[in-house]
This record gives C-alpha cells, structure tokens and sequence, in this order.
C-alpha cells in the first residue's frame, strides 16, 4: 500500500494491533510521557473512522523485521468553525537512532497523501512555541503559519 | 512588524550567497539587486562574515561566498547578529508598565513576541529558499 525505501532499510504500512506496544513504547521514548489510554483509543479510531490514519515506518532489516523506526498520526477532520475538509497531524515520532535519515519525511509525506484520498486539500497541525525540533521539521515539509489561530485558557 | 533595515539586507545578502553557496558576489552585485545601498551593505556584510556566515574573497574578481550551513542557520540566527527582537529582557521598560493596564498590555505583546521569535527560529535558511522554490512552482 505505501511505498518501500530498501536504501533506509523501511517500509511505510498502516500501523497493525501488534504495533500498539511498540508505538507506545517509541512515544514514550520520543515525548518523554507514556500515554497508554491515548493510543489505545486511537487503535480504536482506527477500525471506527475510515478518515483516520497511523502509518508506521517498519524496519527491512532481517535481524530486527518487527522494529518500528517512526509513526504519524492523524485524521481528516472538517467544518470546526467553518474549516473545509483538513488533514490534521496529532503526532510524529522518529527513533533517536534512526533520525536524519529522511524517515520523518516519507511518513509525512505518506499521511499527505492518505488525507488527499480522503477528500482533504491542505494538512495542518499543532506545535508548542518552544518546540524547535518539530517546528523545525514541519516548516521544512513547507507548512506554514495558516488561516486559523490556537487560544486556550487555564481552567485552574 | 518591521525589522531593522541592516536586519534586512543581511537576511537578503545571507540568502542570496545561500541560494548557490559556489558562487561568490560582491557588495556591489547584491546590493543592485536589491535597490540598497552598497556602502551600508558592505558593513552588513562584515558583520556577516565575523559570525561565520560567510567569507569574503580577497583580491581581484573578489566578493563573498556563503560559508555555513544552510540547514542549521535559521532566520532567527541571523537577525539576532544585528538587533533583539522580542526579547523581555531587551526591551525597556515603559512609564505605565507597572499598572493593571500596563502588565495587561505587556502579556499581549509578550504573546505576539515570542510567536515571532518560534516563527524566525524554526525557519532555516534551506528552508525558506526551498519554500520560495515551491510556492513558484505553484505559480
């Protein structure tokens, strides 16, 4: 379904049961914070919302067939305060050992193209001020700051 | 917001010797193409040079050359060679700061501050010319 890269030793799938510890594991190693029920529901999501993708990037490499290198995940979403039909990225993530070796890029270039089947024109996601990393890596994909701004308010 | 004018030709001359980091082009040269002065470039282009962002070519046929790395060196690095953008502790501190109003209004541009300084910081010089590539091609 998605493309195979043999040079990084990859294959972008869509992400199976049998990826959830895996992806929790890589998550946690990634962000820092273990999320288990999250990516329980979004498992869930999966075979509820056909609009809903988690592509793994899995590893080619005879030794380790079963290791995940990399996810994205998202879904198209549509008409919250008038917003047409849109790809929304909820997260990314990239093993520390397998980084700068253009994975990060396939994937999201892989979810790109699964939102655009799906009826959605742009992609879009959200990032703190203070994350240069990612900030860094989704300026560098060529998005840029769009049509709508992100407000919160503590509820303490 | 406005950014200093030696901020500006710097960022037009780091990108413009970036965009093909083999050629070299004088102050002269950039400073055509842009419809700025020469003489100010040229200083622009010393300070550019001191924070190793480029090289200047001595001699005959000399100018300068782009001498970093494009995607490590983000717009953010640049500015801040010629001026403090955004920074609290930067910016003087106003009559009228120290009342209700005056620390309402200062978390407002505190919000806008650091949205400019994420922005300037999480684009590299790769990327911004890449950018430029991409939205001609979309032309």
């Amino acid at each position: 379904m998605y493309s195979e890269d043999r040079k990084f030793d990859i294959k972008l799938r869509p992400a199976e049961v049998d990826d959830l510890q895996k992806i929790i594991d890589l998550d946690t190693l990634v962000s820092g914070i273990e999320k288990k029920t999250y990516w329980e529901d979004r498992f869930d999501r999966l075979k509820s919302a056909d609009s809903s993708h988690l592509i793994v990037a899995g590893s080619l490499d005879p030794k380790s067939p079963d290791e995940i290198l990399g996810f994205i995940v998202g879904e198209v979403r549509a008409w919250e305060f008038g917003s047409r039909p849109c790809g929304w990225i909820f997260a990314i993530g990239v093993s520390p050992d397998y980084r700068v070796r253009g994975i990060g890029e396939k994937l999201f270039d892989a979810i790109c193209e699964s939102c655009k089947k799906d009826g959605a024109n742009s992609i879009r996601t959200m990032i703190a001020r203070r994350d240069q990393l990612n900030m860094s890596f989704f300026r560098a994909q060529g998005m840029m700051g769009g049509p709508f701004i992100e407000l919160e308010k503590s509820l303490r | 917001m406005k950014l200093q004018k030696a901020t500006q030709f710097g960022l037009y001359a780091v990108l413009e010797l970036a965009r093909d980091p083999s050629r070299q082009l004088s102050a002269i040269e950039i400073a055509d193409k842009y419809g700025i002065s020469s003489n100010h470039l040229a200083k622009v282009l010393r300070d550019l040079g001191r924070a190793g962002l480029v090289d200047a070519v001595r001699g005959a046929g000399g100018g300068y050359r782009f001498s970093s790395n494009s995607k490590r060196v983000t717009l953010m690095d640049v500015i801040n060679i010629f001026e403090d953008i955004g920074s609290e502790a930067s910016g003087t501190s106003d009559l009228g700061d120290g009342t209700d109003i005056g620390r309402a209004l200062l978390v407002i541009c505190n919000e806008i501050d650091e949205i400019t300084q994420a922005t300037f910081g999480s684009i590299t010089l790769d990327t911004l010319l890449k950018t430029m590539r991409w939205q001609r091609d979309v032309v």
